[in-house]
C-alpha cells in the first residue's frame, strides 16, 4: 500500500493542520484505512516517515484504537451496539443474527460495539459508521443487503465519504 | 402516577434551533436564525472582560459531567502561550446521546461558542476533539468550521478586528477513556488515550505542555446564549447553584425516549412520568440511572423520584449525581444483574491499561457479574464481588468518589455493584442461593 497522489496530498494537508505533526497519526490512519479497507503495516510504515516517527511508534499507538482494523475485514463494517439500552430493547438478538447470517461473507464484518450514543433510537447499528436506528434483526440483515447490494452508498471503513 | 398540577415543558436554549428549523445544521439555515451575531457583537466591542464576567454572573458548570464552574477554569489560565481551546466531543458514556444531537444538528452553535470562549480567552487555536464513530458529525461539523471561514467568522484578522482563530476537528479512533480530558490530550498528540497523572492539570499543561481549556460540547454551545441573555438572566433559571438549563438524554424503557432540555429544578418524577411519558405499556418502574452509567443508581420510591434535578443536591442527598445528563429508566421486568453485568463489561473493555487496580479490577467485576447474571452465580459471589470492588473504589458505598486509579474509569463499575448492594440485595442473593459453589479445599 502507498497513499494515492490524492490522498498524499491530502495527508500534508492534515499533518500542516497541527503544530506538532505527530498530531496527524491517527487522521492518517483513518485516511489510509478508508483508502485501503483496513489499516495495513505498510501504511503505518508510511505514517510513520509523514510525521517523522517510527513503526513501531505509530503500530503502537494505532493498536489502542478500536476502530483501526489491522487485518483485513471486508468492505462493510457492522457494528451493533449491545450497550445497556439497546441491552433491553433487543440489541444482543440483532447481534446474533447478522453474525449468523454473514459468517460466511468476507465482505461483511460484524462486530459488538460499546454505545453509539443512539440510546434515544434503540436500538441501532452502524455500517461503515452510518447509523440506522429502530430496528430488529430481519430489519438490520435488510439494511446491510442494501450496502452489499449497492441500494445503500456506503462510507468507507473508517467511515470517510466515498 | 399522580400529577404533580404545574405545567411541565422543557425550556429550550441550547435546543432550539435544531428543533425549530429546517436544516440548522447549514449556514444559510443557522444563520437566517442568528447564529454568529453575539459573535459579532462581542468581537465589536473588543470587551473580553465582560464575556468573562457574563459567563462568571451565569453559574455556568461543565456540561460533561464533572460540573466544574467554567468562569474559574478561566481564571486559571497562567499567563503562557500559545494555549489551546479544547472541545470534548469525544461522547461515549453509555446512555447518552445529546452532544451527537448538538453536533450534527446545530454546528454553527458550537462554533460560534467556541469563538467567544477563545477570543475571552487571547486563544488562536481551538481543536475539535470528535468521537471517531461520529461520522455524519465529523462531516458536518467540517462543514461548518468551511463555511464559518467562507464567510469571515473563523481565520485571520477575523472582521478587521486583528483576532485570528484556527479551528481543527480532528477525530479519535474508538477509545471511550479518550473522554477523560487528559486522555484526550494524550489522544489528540497523537498517542495511545492513557490519562496523566494530575497535576499539572490541563490548565497549566495540556495540548504540547501548554495551558489548555477544555471544554464539553453543550458547555461551548450555551455561551453564545449566556451573552445574549445577559449572564444573571441566564443565572435566573434554575435552582441554587445548578443555572440555566441542561440537556437530559432520556432512553430505557421510557415510552418517548429523546433529548430534553429541562431547566434545573424538576423533579424526576416529572422528568420520567411527564417529559418521558412513563415506561411502555404502563409497566412499573424498577430502577432509573440518574447521571448516565458511571454513577449510582435509583429505584422506585417517593424519595428518589421526588428529588429535584440539583447537581448539588442530589449528590448531598442520595449519593450519585446527574453526570453526563443522561437518565436510563428500567421496567420491573428488567433483571439488575444483567445491567450491572453489562455496565461492567463495557468498563472492562475500555480500561485503557495503565493502572493495575482498573486494568485488572474491571476485568474480574466483569467475570463475577456475569456468572451472578447468567444462572451461574455462587452463594457469597456478592461479598466477593464487594471485596473486589474495594481494590479499585474503596468505600464501595461511595463509589466512584473514592479510587485506586488516576481517572474515574476504574471505580465506576463500582457504582452499580453499590447499586446493587443498597436496593437489590435480597434479589441478588436469591439468584445466586442456587447456583454452582465452590469446590471446598480440602484442609487435610
Amino acid at each position: 500500500m502507498s497513499f494515492s497522489s490524492e490522498n498524499l496530498t491530502r495527508a500534508h494537508e492534515i499533518i500542516a493542520q497541527y503544530p506538532d505533526p505527530h498530531s496527524a497519526i491517527l487522521p492518517l490512519a483513518h485516511l489510509a484505512q478508508d483508502q485501503d479497507d483496513y489499516l495495513s503495516v505498510d501504511a503505518m510504515r508510511e505514517i510513520a516517515a509523514l510525521v517523522g516517527t517510527t513503526p513501531s511508534d505509530v503500530q503502537g499507538v494505532c493498536s489502542f484504537y478500536t476502530m483501526y482494523k489491522r487485518t483485513p475485514c471486508g468492505k462493510l463494517v457492522v457494528s451493533v451496539c449491545t450497550n445497556v439500552t439497546c441491552l433491553v430493547v433487543g440489541g444482543p438478538e440483532i447481534l446474533e443474527h447478522l453474525e449468523a447470517r454473514y459468517a460466511n461473507d468476507d465482505d461483511v464484518f460484524v462486530e459488538e460495539v460499546e454505545c453509539l450514543a443512539a440510546c434515544g433510537n434503540a436500538p441501532a447499528m452502524q455500517v461503515n459508521y452510518e447509523y440506522h436506528e429502530h430496528l430488529n434483526p430481519e430489519l438490520a440483515a435488510a439494511v446491510v443487503d442494501d450496502y452489499k447490494s449497492g441500494a445503500l452508498r456506503a462510507r468507507g471503513v473508517s467511515g470517510g465519504i466515498r | 402516577m399522580v400529577s404533580s398540577g404545574k405545567e411541565v415543558r422543557e425550556t429550550r436554549i441550547v435546543t432550539r434551533r435544531l428543533h425549530d428549523v429546517d436544516n440548522s445544521h447549514t449556514y444559510d439555515a443557522a444563520r437566517a436564525d442568528g447564529a454568529y451575531t453575539m459573535w459579532e457583537k462581542v468581537l465589536a466591542a473588543k470587551d473580553t472582560a465582560d464575556i468573562a464576567a457574563q459567563v462568571k454572573a451565569s453559574g455556568l458548570r461543565g456540561r460533561g459531567g464533572a460540573n466544574f464552574p467554567t468562569a474559574i477554569k478561566w481564571e486559571s489560565l497562567p499567563d503562557v502561550y500559545p494555549r489551546y481551546l479544547v472541545i470534548n466531543a469525544d461522547e461515549g458514556e453509555p446512555s447518552t446521546f445529546k452532544d451527537r444531537e448538538l453536533l450534527e444538528h446545530d454546528p454553527h452553535q458550537l462554533v460560534e461558542g467556541i469563538c467567544i470562549e477563545a477570543f475571552a480567552c487571547n486563544i488562536n487555536t481551538a481543536f475539535i476533539y470528535l468521537r471517531g464513530e461520529f461520522a455524519l458529525g465529523y462531516d458536518r461539523v467540517m462543514q461548518a468550521v468551511a463555511d464559518a471561514k467562507a464567510n469571515g467568522w473563523v481565520g485571520e484578522n477575523i472582521q478587521g478586528s486583528g483576532f485570528d482563530l484556527d479551528i481543527v476537528v480532528h477525530r479519535g479512533a474508538g477509545a471511550y477513556i479518550c473522554g477523560e480530558e487528559s486522555g484526550l490530550i494524550e489522544s489528540l498528540e497523537g498517542k495511545r488515550g492513557m490519562p496523566r497523572i494530575k497535576p499539572p492539570l490541563p490548565i497549566h499543561s495540556g495540548v504540547y505542555s501548554k495551558p489548555t481549556v477544555v471544554n464539553n460540547v453543550e458547555t461551548v454551545s450555551t455561551i453564545p446564549h449566556i451573552m445574549k441573555m445577559g449572564g444573571e438572566a441566564y443565572a435566573r433559571l434554575g435552582v441554587n447553584r445548578s443555572t440555566g438549563t441542561r440537556i437530559a438524554a432520556i432512553s430505557g424503557h421510557v415510552k418517548r425516549p429523546g433529548i430534553y432540555e429541562i431547566e434545573f429544578g424538576m423533579t424526576f418524577r416529572e422528568i420520567l412520568f411527564e417529559l418521558a411519558g412513563g415506561l411502555r405499556d404502563d409497566r412499573k418502574l424498577k430502577f432509573f440511572l440518574p447521571g448516565g452509567a458511571s454513577f449510582q443508581w435509583l429505584i422506585d420510591t417517593d424519595e428518589h423520584l421526588d428529588q429535584v434535578y440539583d447537581i448539588d443536591d442530589i449528590s448531598a442527598k442520595l449519593g450519585t449525581t446527574l453526570g453526563s445528563g443522561a437518565i436510563m429508566a428500567y421496567d420491573e421486568t428488567t433483571d439488575p444483574l444483567l445491567v450491572a453485568w453489562r455496565l461492567a463489561k463495557f468498563y472492562a473493555h475500555e480500561s485503557c491499561g495503565k493502572c493495575t487496580p482498573c486494568r485488572e479490577g474491571t476485568g474480574w467485576i466483569e467475570k463475577i457479574l456475569y456468572r451472578m447474571s447468567h444462572g451461574q452465580g455462587r452463594p457469597g459471589d456478592m461479598e466477593l464481588l464487594m471485596s473486589a470492588s474495594a481494590n479499585v473504589s474503596p468505600d464501595v458505598l461511595r463509589a466512584p468518589f473514592t479510587q485506586t486509579t488516576i481517572c474515574p474509569l476504574g471505580p465506576s463499575p463500582v457504582s452499580a455493584v453499590a447499586s446493587l448492594q443498597k436496593y437489590f440485595r435480597a434479589e441478588v442473593d436469591a439468584a445466586c442461593a442456587n447456583g454452582p459453589v465452590s469446590i471446598p479445599v480440602s484442609a487435610s
